[in-house]
């Protein structure tokens, strides 16, 4: 604060002070009054007393007049003297991080060390788990991680990108970012609903033969590069799996449709500038708990 | 001067009470209008463009500050949760603010960049298809309606006069910039941002 603005804190302050101090005293009545004496007052035959303010009151008043003196020598509030403690929000918040950080410091060093099969099992890493995966993964994945529409299941053995710890780890650093263009344009209302008959026999449900074996040729020419010829997949480039039943935007026939016309951008967020390194380990743990 | 006089003078009383209010006014407000640590925008910093601006208000307009604060306190429990604690040089530019005062949902002073925009769109049509046991309200109105633009360049003129560097290239290409948007891209492009500027690990 500029030295000018500090002197009409400091001030402004004070004449408060000593104003309702003055205040206080000013208005004291001392003399005992009569029980009955009023101030000569009468409206609509309603008189008032003229009585002085309770002792306690007063002295009230007056604890509080010093206990802000107290409280603007002790703490800062005077402009840019900063309080004989010295304290400030920041360093508290700074210390509180500090012991925080002192208390669990060895615990984690300790996991970080482990590698993560070894731990996902661990009651404790389990239950620091739950709570870094509530605060911070269950608004997408649901707080029971079985996902939603849009949003991965954790707690099943289907992985866009691969399941094992170290994947896992990659996912929750770096985030994700799916790339299924769109096939609308490419493939025309027939095109696409060729494929979807397609996509749907490789689940082994009922469709439209004649359709399906249409729908066949699409995929060996648009999806196949990157699904895989039979369809299950290719962890590394995050490309689903579309023969197991299991369908990220829903598996009605709406639904495939949709997706293949419009494509399909999820993204995960990258978690490596927010979370610790020791926080995403036992996260990691976490997760691949989960569907151990 | 005895009390009395104060008691039968409205006028007297009038003023004396707002002499009284005033020093509050003047030793908390009055300095931090020219302090530095409040006008002065971290490194950084940059107006809201349109889209965003246009989202502000449609925070504003369905009453998101009613529910949700955008102020990290400095204390462990909230930076844990939410990251950096808010700081002044943040908001500069901010008018008016929307700390809000009631946390029936979270704050959302860092949500940016927190989850995707296909996220905030499902939970703002309907909140409980991403977070069943959620509280919030619906918008779905907002992937309806869509944007005009007609006032954004009148809007970002007026922000100016109280500070904010808009250039006049800036309003000038504000209707284009936001014209046929849907009202949902804007408010999640302005969510979006919220408190990217301030990182840290916890």
């Amino acid at each position: 604060m500029a030295s000018f603005w500090s002197l009409w804190v400091i001030i402004l302050t004070a004449v408060t002070i000593v104003g309702i101090t003055w205040i206080l005293f000013a208005n004291r009545k001392r003399e005992q009054q009569p029980e009955d004496k009023t101030t000569g007052h009468v409206y609509d035959g309603i008189e008032e007393y003229d009585n002085p303010l309770p002792a306690w009151w007063f002295y009230m008043f007056l604890i509080t007049i010093v206990f802000g003196v107290g409280y603007l020598i002790v703490y800062p509030g005077m402009g840019n003297f900063p309080g004989i403690l010295d304290w400030t929000q920041v360093d508290q918040h700074e210390r509180e991080v500090a012991r925080a950080e002192e208390k669990y410091r060895d615990m984690r060093d300790r996991y970080l060390a482990l590698p993560v099969e070894e731990i996902a099992a661990d009651p404790k890493v389990r239950k620091m788990g739950m709570r870094l995966f509530g605060n911070n993964c269950a608004q997408c994945h649901g707080a029971d991680a079985k996902g939603a529409y849009g949003f991965p299941n954790l707690t099943d053995d289907d992985w866009i990108y691969g399941g094992d710890p170290a994947t896992i780890k990659a996912t929750l650093v770096n985030g994700r970012r799916a790339a299924m263009p769109a096939w609308g344009d490419i493939l025309g209302d027939q095109g696409v609903s060729e494929a979807t008959e397609y996509l749907l026999a490789l689940n082994g449900r009922d469709v439209d033969d004649a359709k399906a074996s249409a729908g066949e040729k699409h995929f060996t020419t648009y999806c196949a590069a990157c699904h895989g010829a039979d369809g299950t997949g290719n962890p590394a480039l995050g490309a689903p799996n579309l023969t197991n039943g299991v369908w990220l935007y829903g598996g009605t026939r709406e639904q495939i449709a949709h997706t293949l016309r419009a494509g399909r951008n999820g993204v995960m967020p990258a978690f490596n500038e927010s979370l610790s390194e020791d926080k995403i380990h036992i996260l990691t743990a976490y997760v691949y708990g989960l569907s151990q | 001067m005895k009390h009395d006089a104060v008691e039968k003078n409205v006028g007297l009383m009038i003023i004396l009470i707002i002499v009284a209010l005033s020093f509050g006014t003047l030793v908390e407000l009055v300095p931090l209008l020219f302090a530095k640590e409040t006008n002065e925008p971290i490194a950084g910093l940059k107006p809201l463009p349109a889209l965003e601006l246009e989202g502000r208000d449609i925070y504003i307009r369905e009453g998101c500050n009613t529910c949700h604060s955008q102020m990290i306190r400095p204390l462990r429990a909230e930076t844990e949760r939410y990251g950096h604690y808010s700081v002044a040089g943040e908001l500069v530019y901010d008018h008016p603010f929307l700390f809000g005062s009631k946390r029936t949902g979270p704050d959302l002073a860092r949500v940016g960049q927190r989850y995707s925009d296909d996220w905030h769109r499902a939970h703002l049509y309907n909140p409980r298809d991403v977070v069943p046991e959620s509280n919030m309200p619906a918008f779905p109105w907002l992937f309806e309606a869509t944007l005009s633009g007609d006032k954004t360049g009148d809007k970002m003129a007026a922000l100016r006069m109280v500070g904010v560097p808009y250039t006049d290239d800036d309003i000038a290409g504000a209707k284009a910039a936001v014209e046929g948007k849907q009202e949902i891209e804007a408010l999640v492009a302005y969510l979006q941002q919220l408190g990217t500027l301030l990182q840290s690990r916890r």
